[in-house]
């Protein structure tokens, strides 16, 4: 039978100096773990929930960002002909030909900063493909004028974005006539104003891309991509709008768990070296008990098992720390470049159950990890030997 | 079962520090009769306590045999010498051994952890046990928040509480003002007379070796006197 759980969790709190210390250097792991899985989240989510799994996005063949895209007005047509697309009431195709360009603003309260802006060039149907982008402020902009609607994340945080203001891009100044939300997605990271106007602006006389809504979502995409690959005028890529912008976040969010995961590595060779410390120490006091136990009949693998776990608690109380430390990230507004679009995205860390779950994973790992030479050692002195060195 | 407790052959052990061989027991034969208080006096060094390590099982010998309770402990392994010192042997320990983050109640229930007693069963051993040393006021209490001469009875206790076959006691009124001391050897002697159980005492003290049916000298790993004492 197994020594009871008492005698670790008493020893933890005895030795609270020693354990505190070891838990907090665990701690900082997992805090940092969990940040960077949260960011990550954060950006792979403001991303994913963009795209919407109903809509088809098409860009220009082999190009794998609407910045990049480029198609020119009869090839637009010519898809929002085709049988798939689906019909607003008024017959029009359900569907936004929409110019995709990335312009350079200064940011607000930072006068030498700078960075890329997605602005998007769409007509009043890119709205209701969109229905998460809702005014918060404000009215939209009107067609034929230069006026601009811009995301909450952006009108904070780049200079001449609030409403009312006047911002300067594509040889032009555009008012500011309204602030919009989208569910946290990447839409908010944007400037939408009338593509009529946005195109001359940025000398663009054809379109970056077409988003369409499928009148059969279940089939349509395969019949649509079909009609395409046999019509000879078309060079282009059809895909689900939401598996678009999933590959758009792919790259940075994994360059930022790859760098996170390089910097926790980093830290937790020091903080296991922190527990086994704490672990060699206390078997090194403890001698006489391990001594007396092993007398008394309970077996070597018990010691070791006792060893060991009190090495994952210490860690897991570590782990636990970390979590708390890292919550209150929960939410805050950060924004990266996003290296698909080369322009700016505004997202929140987003730390999950899974996330949290993740952390105190890693700390027991560390526990283990940590604990396990010392409770090898406890585990192998011989009875006389531990009695001897009490 | 009949037969001796306790029967060394021609036991020898020789420790080894560093590049040198240290004997500390040459050729030992001994037999301890069951329900017999033995007490083991001589020197530091003479062999007292690698006695009481060897018959406990927490040692081997170099050569010869051991053979406790009618078991040779050389045809053991380390897992089934672990179930020997459970199941036969009761340890009494100069400094007490208690577990310091355990309260006396979870000490003296410790070894019973390893038999296949309920919690309500072991409960019951435990009060029991603390009865007899005279404690079950002080169940919840630390092993620091007792005086030396009641964690020693907290050690009995926890000795007395899988009812063993043989007690092992190595100095236990050692580190023990005359008062607790007599109060312990008084305990182990009633063991003795009560229960019949069979103890092997290590002492420097002669008063508490009084208190033994025979009392062997040694030195030098060789016994020189055995002194069997009447009753009264």
């Amino acid at each position: 039978m197994a020594i009871p759980l008492q005698y670790n969790l008493r020893n933890l709190l005895v030795r609270r100096t020693a354990t505190l210390m070891t838990a907090g250097g665990i701690a900082l792991v997992v805090a940092i773990l969990v940040l960077t899985l949260a960011l990550a989240s954060g950006f792979r989510q403001a991303l994913v929930v963009t795209g919407s799994p109903d809509n088809v996005i098409i860009t220009r063949s082999g190009s794998n960002s609407e910045v990049l895209s480029g198609m020119n007005r009869e090839t637009a047509r010519i898809i929002e002909s085709m049988p798939e697309v689906a019909r607003l009431a008024n017959g029009q195709a359900f569907a936004a030909a929409e110019i995709v360009v990335v312009t350079n603003l200064p940011r607000r309260n930072d006068p030498v900063g700078s960075s890329n802006v997605t602005v998007r060039g769409a007509d009043a149907r890119a709205l209701l493909l969109r229905p998460m982008v809702r005014l918060v402020a404000g009215r939209l902009y009107h067609l034929g004028v230069p006026e601009v609607i811009v995301g909450r994340p952006l009108s904070q945080r780049f200079a001449g974005c609030g409403l009312g203001e006047t911002v300067r891009f594509g040889s032009r100044e555009w008012k500011v006539v309204g602030v919009f939300e989208a569910d946290g997605s990447g839409f908010e990271s944007e400037i939408w104003g009338d593509g009529e106007i946005l195109g001359p602006a940025f000398n663009r006389v054809g379109y970056s891309s077409l988003t369409l809504r499928l009148a059969d979502p279940s089939s349509g995409l395969e019949s649509l991509v079909k009609r395409v690959e046999a019509d000879p005028r078309l060079h282009i890529d059809a895909r689900h709008e939401d598996d678009y912008y999933r590959a758009q976040s792919e790259m940075l969010a994994n360059v930022i768990r790859a760098l996170g995961f390089f910097l926790v590595a980093i830290m937790a060779v020091g903080a296991v070296f922190g527990a086994l410390n704490t672990m060699y120490a206390a078997v090194g006091a403890r001698a006489k008990e391990i001594g007396t136990m092993l007398a008394l009949g309970f077996r070597p693998q018990s010691i070791l098992l006792s060893f060991l776990i009190e090495s994952v608690l210490l860690c897991l109380v570590g782990g636990v720390l970390g979590c708390l430390l890292a919550l209150p990230i929960h939410g805050v507004t950060t924004g990266t470049t996003n290296w698909s679009s080369f322009s700016e995205v505004a997202f929140k860390f987003r730390i999950t159950p899974g996330i949290l779950l993740t952390g105190l994973l890693a700390s027991i790992v560390l526990g283990i990890i940590g604990g396990y030479f010392p409770a090898r050692n406890a585990a192998r002195r011989t009875v006389a030997e531990a009695l001897r060195e009490s | 079962m009949t037969g001796p407790i306790i029967r060394l052959e021609g036991v020898t052990k020789v420790y080894r520090r560093g590049s040198v061989d240290v004997p500390v027991l040459q050729r030992l034969d001994l037999e301890v009769a069951r329900g017999e208080f033995l007490a083991l006096m001589g020197p530091s060094g003479s062999g007292k306590s690698t006695i009481l390590n060897l018959v406990s099982g927490i040692d081997t010998p170099t050569d010869g045999r051991v053979i406790v309770a009618g078991i040779d402990l050389g045809d053991l392994d380390a897992s089934a010498l672990a179930e020997f010192r459970s199941r036969h042997i009761g340890f009494i320990f100069q400094s007490y051994n208690l577990i310091p983050v355990l309260t006396a109640y979870q000490n003296v229930e410790l070894p019973l952890l390893l038999t296949d007693l309920t919690r309500k069963e072991r409960r019951e051993h435990v009060l029991a046990a603390m009865a007899v040393v005279a404690l079950t006021d002080r169940l919840d209490h630390y092993p620091r928040q007792l005086s030396g001469g009641q964690e020693q009875r907290v050690a009995i206790a926890r000795a007395i509480v899988t009812d063993p076959t043989l007690f092992v006691a190595d100095e236990p009124t050692g580190d023990l003002d005359a008062q607790s001391a007599t109060e312990v050897l008084h305990l182990l002697q009633r063991l003795h007379t009560e229960f019949g159980k069979s103890i092997v005492m290590v002492t420097h003290d002669p008063h508490a070796a009084e208190r033994a049916d025979r009392i062997l000298h040694l030195e030098k790993g060789v016994l020189v006197e055995s002194v069997e004492r009447k009753r009264p």
